[in-house]
């Protein structure tokens, strides 16, 4: 944490006018289904080594913004620009080609397989030739260890199942499995969502870890206070519109939150309950 | 990271060799491993069958007997590899057991009519029973409906074809004798011979069985191949998502069923010379059966073919173990429903076992 704090300032002083180029922007972003607008005028910028945190409620279309990053969709208006190249992604594998790496909520894992095989699920090394081509699996053992050791991920068997491993601990793998196969966009779906204070504070550590790599990386959530102890961006998606674009130096915690909550919808909700409870309290508790 | 061990028939597990500094349960780890074996179950009930007929017929541990059971356990397992690795892909096949039958009937018909080497009604077979696999496979991941349908409806084409095809051709139900015809010691030797060891008979299915088993679990455990199998049964849209081929790994599947129904076929056929075209129905249910007993996870994702051949061995042992016992051999399926039903069970608890230890 140390390390983007020192860097801070004088980052952000630059990013304004010309900085380095982004790896991905999306520009005025929209998809519809039919007649309805999932998403409109969607910007959003995501930089080498730093992190963009969507934010929003459900049905506010982080999951439709997710899919036109990750190539599931064709986004409808606006630009999406790879590199500060114009693209549009075919599949989830093209994008995938390209150094975008999702992890999905409910994980691309396969519970009953060992951590091992799981890691290099769709990509495993082969060694040796003819009838005796098979998988290097003593290579295999070995990299997914290393790999997880330089996320800082201390597994000691890679040999069990991948389900019976922690929610956060999966989170963990599936991140450095991105990170190891050369991703350099990482999109992040809800990887808190199901998570207990402690484990999100690991998952957290591990967002950190990459974006220390070098790897842009989008985190979507809809908890502010995840999203600011490691966002340098921040997108808010209300509605399937842009309800607001912030840096981090522009805007605190509470702000965030306020903002995040619904703001004013928040407080009058909170005066309906109060209404409500205040009459049935007293005889409920005696 | 010495790595002396490179066994392809056993997987990865037992002991954490790599871990440095060796971790402190080490001991309780070894046996979590061990237990997480899907074969484990099968195995003590392998043994537990053994000793058991063993001791309650006499003639049971004679070179002759051992050498039968082994034949009988051969003609299941060698189908019923197949089976267990269609099944850790996470999919059934009714069909397997008439498809036997039905590759014998092309290989011998086509022979007969054709008056034709009968390596050429071999590779016709050959040909057939893979396009039934393919249909199969094919069926599965276009319409996306369950395996346990699709390989329904074939199974009921195949018993209907088997028969009405046949009575066609020849007129009555089974096919006519091809023992005179070009090629016929050659095939039997390949696909019926046996080489007498003194008073064990060692028949060629045997082999047949050992290397079908061997091979199945070199894919399973080495290959690229093996690790989709695990994944398309596991968890199939993840494995999707990481670039995994689903339908061809599925398709693949199902064309290794056929294979293998057609290397049983072949030696029912040169074993007898003649098909009776009403045999196999029922088998699906005993390649399925002993794919179970080997540890196979009727949901997918988890098994091993060792597993299955011992399952294989267990059907042989009972089935045989009753005729030496002199028992009624009506018996026979009741105890393979009993042991079929124990060994689901002991396989559940195991799982559970060992996803909870942590």
């Amino acid at each position: 944490m140390t390390h983007t704090t020192a860097h801070e300032t004088p980052r952000d002083a630059a990013v304004t006018p010309e900085a380095a180029e982004p790896l991905l922007s999306l520009v005025g972003v929209g998809k519809s289904y039919g007649n309805v607008a999932a998403l409109r005028n969607v910007s959003l910028d995501v930089h080498a080594g730093s992190v963009t945190c969507v934010l929003g409620d459900n049905g506010a279309g982080k999951s439709t913004l997710i899919k036109i990053i990750a190539g599931l969709h064709r986004h409808d208006d606006g630009r999406y620009l790879l590199d500060g190249e114009e693209t549009v992604l075919r599949s989830p594998r093209e994008a995938l080609d390209r150094g975008i790496a999702t992890v999905y909520q409910d994980l691309a894992v396969v519970p009953l397989m060992p951590v091992w095989r799981n890691f290099f699920l769709g990509s495993e090394p082969h060694t040796g030739r003819g009838p005796l081509r098979r998988l290097d699996v003593a290579t295999m053992r070995r990299t997914t260890r290393e790999a997880l050791a330089r996320m800082g991920i201390d597994l000691p068997d890679v040999d069990r199942p991948i389900g019976t491993l922690s929610g956060g601990q999966r989170q963990c793998v599936a991140i450095a499995r991105a990170v190891h196969f050369g991703a350099r966009i990482l999109v992040l779906d809800e990887p808190t969502a199901a998570l207990g204070v402690k484990q999100s504070g690991v998952v957290l550590k591990y967002v950190a870890a990459a974006r220390d790599q070098g790897l842009g990386v989008v985190l979507i959530t809809h908890n502010p206070h995840h999203a600011h102890l490691v966002g340098d961006r921040f997108v808010l998606l209300k509605r399937g519109t842009m309800a607001g674009s912030h840096r981090k130096g522009d805007i605190t915690l509470d702000a965030l939150t306020h903002e995040m909550a619904g703001g004013g919808e928040l407080e009058q909700l909170g005066h309906e309950l109060a209404r409500t409870t205040a009459p049935t309290r007293p005889p409920a508790v005696s | 990271m010495s790595d002396t061990r490179t066994s392809g028939a056993q997987p990865p597990p037992t002991a954490d060799r790599d871990a440095p500094g060796g971790q402190p349960g080490r001991a309780g780890e070894l046996a979590r491993r061990l237990i997480t074996r899907p074969e484990l179950g099968a195995l003590v009930g392998a043994v537990a069958v053994f000793v058991f007929f063993a001791l309650s017929a006499e003639s049971f541990l004679r070179p002759g007997s051992l050498s039968t059971v082994l034949y009988a356990s051969s003609t299941i397992g060698i189908v019923a590899v197949a089976v267990a690795l269609l099944m850790i892909g996470g999919e059934f096949d009714l069909s397997a057991g008439v498809l036997v039958t039905s590759s014998a009937l092309v290989s011998s018909m086509f022979s007969y009519q054709m008056t034709a080497n009968v390596w050429v009604g071999v590779g016709v077979s050959l040909l057939v029973t893979l396009a039934v696999g393919l249909f199969n496979g094919w069926l599965l991941t276009r319409t996306g409906l369950p395996s346990f349908i699709i390989t329904l409806g074939t199974f009921l084409m195949l018993t209907g074809l088997n028969l009405g095809l046949t009575k066609l051709v020849t007129g009555t139900v089974s096919t006519k004798s091809i023992a005179d015809m070009d090629g016929f010691p050659e095939a039997r030797a390949v696909f019926a011979s046996q080489l007498d060891l003194g008073a064990f008979t060692l028949r060629v299915t045997v082999l047949w069985w050992l290397a079908l088993v061997a091979v199945a679990t070199w894919i399973l455990l080495r290959t690229r191949a093996g690790n989709w199998i695990f994944a398309v049964g596991g968890n199939k849209d993840a494995a999707r998502a990481v670039g995994v081929p689903v339908r061809g790994t599925k398709i693949g599947l199902y064309l290794g069923v056929a294979f293998c129904a057609w290397v049983l076929g072949q030696h029912l056929l040169f074993s007898y010379d003649v098909v009776q075209s009403g045999e196999g129905v029922g088998n699906e249910l005993i390649y399925i059966a002993a794919a179970v007993i080997g540890g196979c996870l009727l949901t997918g994702g988890y098994g091993s073919a060792a597993g299955a051949a011992i399952g294989a061995l267990i059907f042989g042992i009972v089935s045989k173990g009753i005729v030496y016992a002199e028992w009624d051999p009506n018996w026979f399926k009741f105890f393979l429903g009993a042991m079929l039903l124990l060994a689901a069970l002991l396989n559940a608890w195991i799982r559970k076992r060992a996803e909870a230890t942590r």
